[in-house]
């Protein structure tokens, strides 16, 4: 199995440099095909760790923990691979299309190959690297679109997320010297290692090292107070890389925290990681839920929906009971096919009426009659509805809460979630379902004589089929996760939770 | 009472305040060259301290580390940013929020909250005097005054890198034997910020003539 890790770590690595020389036509087949490619690499890990670690080369490792959060990427890259050749496409007039398609083909490659590597690597100094690494080419990705917006969002992505990175760093260093106290001087911070050796760690460096963890890769999880770059990142960013974002580059990083979480919990008890976790849980849930209530900006709104379901993955950890956790680990993979869905969704949606804002999407049922209702039922499964996956796991997020007598912050969660949904569901179910604004007497002339462009120009049709495909088979993911997830899967999620209770 | 420090300690500490100096100086400057130059002398400390612990400790790696820090700290990334804003010589003058009087006060308010609270933690068996570590973290902190403060783009990247520096400084007292192959992926990591964090600050300033943040504002809510 070792050579699937490795072939994990170059193939979307050749893909991107094929992009840089390649003319658009054979980039994107190649794309494609790499993201099916490194989907189908990663369900045939599913296996192999649902029993046990796989490792190569020496500074590659998987267990059942880092699958999860491969599949979860590899899935949304497949995914976004296929939407981006409905997307990017040339416009009308557009001379430097060639120019442009070159550097986010070769960017969106090299982003997800990034991602891909952060749950390979064996290891906390290299986790680190990888993460940052997935930080500054995806801000070279939010930055393409050549506007004031993306130049902005850009500027403050980087800075807000390479100086949590730095915090993050110095989490790292303190980590290090924690274990130098045991593993001797000279050690590479690998993770079994560390782990076995974790109950002999000094109490002290290892609580400050999963705070300054919690702060600095939380500020790239988008958690509050530290998200204040997401909303701006995502609704700025191409399509294809928002749902990236949202779907796979923050839980990487949560990935990052569940480490530090895996050591610190077997070196100082449960009681301290989970309650850091339960208090920037609670905080980043709030604000989403709130700021969801008004949101005039398609793109924000659901980036606002990724700080809620942060919020959640990171209270459900703060649960602590094995159903939570079980819960967290499905929540990764079912929000990825929802996020992205969602965005696939919105991103059609901003195309075809020339706008983000949610007061002039109207009567999307009658333009699109495929996004529209996929796009609608990506935002029931955000919302938790049954039958979908976020439905299954957020269940058993609150059940695994009162299982830990957490009563009052399972009921918090329930009531939060509940207005998350009120302010998604509100805003989507006017867009999908009112009719477009008919004339009202006073504006008359003024219709007849300038017909407002977007009244005109929606016609009913898709602009894509590229870009409808990724959300049916998103929807088909959600579906099986919430109705029946396969055996192997529910194997690998339990004996992921075993390894972050510290008993695999 | 503490054993008056030997030579090695003094030295230490007199190169680990000069680090934490330069980035009090990084507050005040008004040019983008100042600036920058300003970040190569602080790399150069604490590639001074890397030679400093490595002749003292016997950790042959310090030197290659040392080595290569400076190669890319002290030149290649004072090149690459000056040469992606030739013609921005403009000054970033008065991008502070505050007079420069006040940031340095809030900086020494802040830069005192560090050393104390990190002396007050106990490090045991560390390759450098404690209070080194103690000075670490005020140079972090400072460098996040610093990207609070001034609203350039500039002293916000510069504020990142020297960020960096005071992390490895702390690298240097309390993992000072960290695997070099490690050491060699964070420095090339940093390259690779530096690239994007330029072709960024290039961006920025070919879009708004200037090098000031006070235009970014458009995204809110």
């Amino acid at each position: 199995m070792g050579v699937v890790l490795i072939l994990l770590v170059t193939v979307p690595l050749a893909a991107g440099i094929v992009a840089l020389v390649a003319p658009p036509r054979l980039t994107r087949a190649v794309t494609v095909g790499c993201g099916v490619t490194c989907f189908a690499l990663a369900v045939s890990l599913v296996g192999a760790a649902g029993s046990g670690e796989v490792r190569a080369a020496r500074y590659l490792r998987v267990d059942a923990l880092s699958v999860v959060f491969l599949l979860a990427t590899a899935f949304l890259y497949a995914c976004a691979a296929a939407y981006a050749v409905g997307y990017v496409t040339p416009e009308k007039g557009e001379a430097d299309f060639p120019r442009y398609a070159r550097r986010f083909y070769a960017g969106l490659n090299v982003f997800a190959w990034s991602m891909l590597a952060a749950p390979l690597v064996n290891g906390l100094a290299l986790l680190w690297v990888a993460v940052e690494v997935t930080t500054v080419v995806s801000a070279l990705l939010v930055a393409i679109e050549d506007t004031d917006g993306a130049a902005e969002a850009a500027w403050k992505y980087v800075l807000l997320a390479s100086a949590g990175l730095g915090i993050a760093l110095l989490a790292t260093i303190v980590m290090y010297y924690a274990g130098s106290q045991v593993l001797g001087a000279s050690y590479e911070l690998t993770f079994d290692p560390l782990l076995a050796s974790a109950a002999g760690l000094p109490a002290g460096a290892v609580r400050l090292a999963f705070v300054l963890a919690v702060v600095g890769f939380g500020t790239k999880m988008g958690l509050v107070p530290m998200h204040t770059w997401l909303p701006d990142a995502h609704s700025e960013a191409p399509t294809p890389v928002s749902a990236l974002l949202s779907g796979s580059l923050l839980v990487v990083s949560f990935y990052a925290v569940l480490r530090y979480f895996q050591v610190a919990r077997a070196a100082v008890g449960p009681h301290f990681p989970q309650t850091v976790l339960l208090v920037f849980g609670v905080a980043s849930l709030l604000l989403a839920a709130l700021c969801l209530l008004d949101q005039p900006d398609v793109k924000r709104l659901l980036a606002y929906s990724s700080v809620e379901h942060m919020g959640i993955l990171a209270v459900g950890v703060g649960f602590g009971a094995p159903l939570a956790l079980a819960g967290v680990l499905l929540h990764v993979l079912a929000h990825a096919a929802a996020k992205g869905n969602a965005f696939f969704g919105a991103g059609v949606l901003v195309r075809k009426f020339g706008t983000k804002s949610v007061t002039e999407i109207r009567g999307a049922l009658d333009a699109l009659p495929w996004t529209a209702p996929l796009f609608l039922l990506a935002v029931l499964a955000l919302s938790a509805f049954p039958p979908f996956g976020l439905f299954r796991s957020e269940f058993q997020i609150v059940a695994g809460g009162m299982a830990a007598s957490e009563h009052a912050l399972a009921a918090v969660l329930v009531v939060l979630v509940t207005v998350a949904f009120l302010g998604l569901s509100l805003v989507t179910t006017r867009m999908v379902f009112l009719p477009r604004r008919h004339p009202r007497p006073g504006d008359a002339a003024l219709q007849r004589s300038e017909p407002s462009a977007a009244v005109a120009a929606v016609a009913r049709s898709e602009p894509s089929g590229w870009m409808v495909a990724p959300m049916v088979a998103g929807l088909v993911a959600l579906v099986v996760l919430g109705v029946h997830p396969p055996g192997d899967l529910t194997d690998l999620l339990s004996r992921a939770v075993a390894e972050l209770r510290g008993l695999g | 009472m503490d054993p008056v420090p030997g030579v090695f300690e003094g030295g230490a500490n007199v190169v680990a305040v000069l680090v934490l100096l330069a980035e009090f100086a990084m507050l005040r400057a008004q040019l983008l060259r100042t600036q920058v130059r300003l970040y190569a002398w602080q790399s150069l400390f604490v590639a001074l301290l890397a030679v400093l612990v490595a002749a003292d400790q016997g950790i042959p790696e310090l030197y290659v580390l040392a080595a290569l820090s400076v190669a890319l700290k002290v030149v290649i990334v004072p090149l690459v940013v000056l040469r992606l804003l030739p013609d921005a010589d403009t000054d970033i003058a008065g991008s502070g929020r505050f007079g420069v009087a006040s940031a340095v006060l809030l900086a020494i308010g802040v830069a005192a909250f560090g050393l104390f609270v990190i002396n007050s933690l106990h490090f045991a068996k560390s390759s450098l005097p404690t209070t080194a570590l103690a000075l670490a973290g005020a140079v972090v902190l400072v460098a996040f005054v610093l990207m609070i403060v001034r609203s350039d783009v500039v002293s916000q990247a510069i504020g990142f890198y020297s960020l960096e520096n005071g992390v490895s400084l702390a690298g240097l007292v309390v993992a000072a034997r960290l695997p070099l192959i490690v050491e060699v992926a964070f420095l090339f990591d940093l390259l690779v910020a530096v690239v994007v964090f330029g072709v960024l600050m290039k961006i920025h300033h070919s879009r708004t003539a200037s090098l000031s943040t006070a235009t970014l504002t458009r995204l809110r809510g």
